[in-house]
């Protein structure tokens, strides 16, 4: 892929990315019914850059690898390919990276005490050294996000979803990172208690100069957050560019897809598969451009060719044979 | 489920027994009749075992105290019974009441010890295959499928006879218990390692696994702090369950002969012996130990019962 060149300097560089399960039968059944080996191509030669202090969205629908790539930044996941460069922090140490995961009710060990929770990641990277000065970071980053100090002695049961969310947002900062994943982290949470947590999100990029990797399906999310956005299908980004620039002027029928189907405030819990067809399965993705089954401009060549990626004057990128630089 | 327990720490500061009142688990508990009877009998038993030296009125293996000519005594209720002999004497002149009550005591102590080493291999083999997955897993869960093809009894009467075999002559005698504890646990950890394994991949995959992951923390200590604590309450009811088990097994093989040695009679002994005189007339030598079993098996596996019950949301 083309590099691209970004006005600032980037937190989080990402070249190539390939990660491939392998989702095989177990080893008798391949033999007994004679199948091969099954890979499964969740994501696809990616590059994107996460500019330094800013935020980048990943979105697209379901199963098309967003949570995958959160995976691969954050060393959950090895990836198979492809190169991955975070950026030195002011100490040169490259710049560490925490997740907000997408379930409130999951991401907490519901046998912890949530004072114990948040000070998990002080205690394992020896960031305090004494019993008080622990206690005491914790009360300070309850604070942070808006609870109260003796919120620390309750269990994770007793909180609601939207205050879950912020334990584990205090979580993730207890460990001091400059760099956030924050995978769907208010996707399961009602409307109003989303802009809250979002709202929260955003103070906290400004307080204390943090680089996201924001990763949705919702597009009016997105754009309240980000500052970049990378649309992906199936495991590959199709377009990504400056947030207003993508809004205004979608190029990818995929993008302007996803953008038609914008939820309203009338109806916020619209299905998040977007209309016009099934998604295709990954492990039989399409020859040529992986969205032709689904895109109403597909012309002879899409079935045939995969699209390269072309960088527009705006900076944008997209990948479409249809595109081009006007 | 987790709730249950969770809440009962919760409450958390006012002493451990209002917290233990303030509980769903006496909660439900005050209001199971059956749980609750069980409960007390098994109280009586386990206590009146415990304390077996103080109560008893002979120590049955002190021949000193043995007095033949009170062999074969009936139970006081009969024509020809005598005082202190209340449940009887067998053949030997030894008190049938004393004799159960210490024969309790080594069914109960063998059965909770087997208990609870095969809940430590059971618990162990099932976090790793659960957490580490591939060659590991296939391994142990292959081993624990070959170990269930047999049936326990099989496996207990194996083990104790080729672990019998090894032990010099004098320590045979001593070593019974522990062999007859090493069988068992070896004949019955499959369950607790399946049910442990399918509480770690849940576990395993869940999210708050993988902030910790994130953090690097080690594997050993991911499984002791986050994954175990989660994997307890099925373990629990097992083992309850299993506690009723270890003692049948134990009585079995002892019955078998292949178990505690008449001069350490555990329940199993005692029907054995007894049975020989069961056409002779005495039936009470193999009656009470026979009722005295039944009984501690009985109210073990309704307390596992109501426990399973109370801590599978499914069925309430
Ligand atoms: N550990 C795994 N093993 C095998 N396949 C996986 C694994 N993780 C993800 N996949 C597959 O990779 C593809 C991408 O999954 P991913 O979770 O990244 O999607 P997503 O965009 O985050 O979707 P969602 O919006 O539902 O969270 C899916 O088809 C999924 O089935
Ligand atoms: S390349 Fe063809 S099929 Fe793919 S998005 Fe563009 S027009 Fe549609
Ligand atoms: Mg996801």
């Amino acid at each position: 892929m083309t590099a691209m060149t970004s006005h600032k300097t980037s937190a989080l560089s990402v070249n190539g990315l390939v990660k491939t399960f392998d989702v095989s039968a177990p080893w008798l059944n391949r033999v007994v019914e004679r199948k091969p080996r099954q890979y499964l191509q969740a994501v696809n030669d990616i590059s994107f850059e996460v500019p330094l202090g800013g935020c980048l969205s990943l979105v697209g629908e379901s199963g098309c690898g967003k949570s995958t790539v959160a995976r691969l930044v954050t060393g959950l996941y090895r990836a198979n390919g492809g190169e991955m460069r975070f950026a030195p922090g002011e100490d040169g140490k490259p710049l560490a990276a925490q997740m907000i995961f997408q379930d409130p009710y999951a991401s907490l060990n519901p046998r912890w005490r949530v004072k114990n929770i948040i000070a998990e990641p002080i205690r394992e990277l020896k960031l305090r050294n004494t019993a008080a000065e622990i206690e005491e970071r914790v009360v300070e980053l309850l604070k942070t996000v808006g609870l109260s100090a003796s919120d620390g002695d309750k269990f994770p049961h007793e909180f609601s979803g939207g205050q879950r969310q912020r334990i584990s947002i205090a979580r993730a900062l207890a460990g001091e990172p400059r760099f956030l994943v924050c995978d769907e982290p208010t996707s399961a949470l009602d409307v109003s208690v989303q802009a809250q947590v979002l709202n929260l999100m955003r103070k906290l990029q400004d307080e204390f100069g943090l680089t996201y990797l924001f990763i949705s399906h919702d597009m009016s999310v997105v754009r309240h957050m980000s500052d970049r956005i990378a649309v992906m299908y199936l495991g590959r980004i199709v377009e990504e560019g400056e947030t207003e620039a993508l809004f205004a002027k979608p190029r990818h029928p995929y993008t302007q897809l996803l953008l038609e189907t914008i939820p309203n405030v009338k109806d916020p819990h619209r299905d998040r598969v977007v209309a016009g067809g099934e998604v295709p399965s990954p492990l039989k993705p399409p020859s040529g451009c992986p969205f032709h089954p689904r895109c109403a401009m597909a012309t002879a060549r899409c079935s045939s060719e995969l699209p390269a990626v072309r960088t527009l004057a705006g900076g944008t990128r997209v990948a479409c044979h249809l595109v081009t630089d006007e | 489920m987790t709730t249950d327990v969770t809440k009962t720490g919760a409450a958390a500061r006012p002493g451990l027994l209002k917290r233990i009142r303030n509980s769903d688990v006496w909660w439900s508990f005050t209001r199971s009749k059956s749980a609750m009877i069980a409960a007390v009998i098994l109280a009586v038993l386990v206590s009146a075992a415990v304390f077996a030296p103080l109560i008893a009125p002979q120590n049955p293996y002190d021949a000193a105290q043995l007095d033949m000519w009170k062999a074969e005594l009936p139970p006081i209720w009969e024509p020809t019974g005598e005082w202190p002999y209340l449940l009887g004497t067998d053949t030997q002149g030894r008190d049938m009441l004393s004799a159960i009550l210490y024969g309790t005591r080594i069914s109960i102590v063998i059965g909770l010890f087997s208990v609870v080493l095969s809940l430590l291999i059971g618990m162990t083999a099932g976090l790793c295959a659960g957490f580490f997955g591939g060659v590991v897993d296939n391994l142990l869960m292959r081993f624990g499928d070959i170990t269930l093809s047999i049936p326990t009894i099989l496996i207990a009467i194996l083990v104790s006879t080729v672990v019998r075999q090894m032990l010099p002559d004098d320590l045979r005698e001593i070593g019974a218990a522990a062999v007859l504890v090493f069988a068992i646990a070896l004949s019955s950890w499959v369950q607790y390692a399946r049910t442990v394994r399918a509480q770690t991949i849940v576990e395993r995959n869940k999210e708050y696994v993988q902030a910790a992951r994130l953090l690097k923390v080690p594997a050993r200590r991911i499984l002791a702090h986050h994954i175990l604590p989660n994997t307890l309450t099925p373990v629990l009811v097992a083992a309850t369950l299993n506690f009723g088990m270890a003692i049948l097994t134990e009585a079995t093989l002892s019955f078998l002969g292949i178990g505690m040695p008449p001069g350490q009679p555990s329940l199993g002994t005692l029907i054995r012996i007894g049975n020989q005189f069961l056409f002779s007339g005495s039936w009470w030598i193999v009656l009470f130990p026979v009722i005295q079993l039944c009984l501690l098996v009985v109210v073990v596996n309704i307390l596992g019962d109501w426990l399973r019950d109370l801590l599978n949301p499914k069925l309430r």
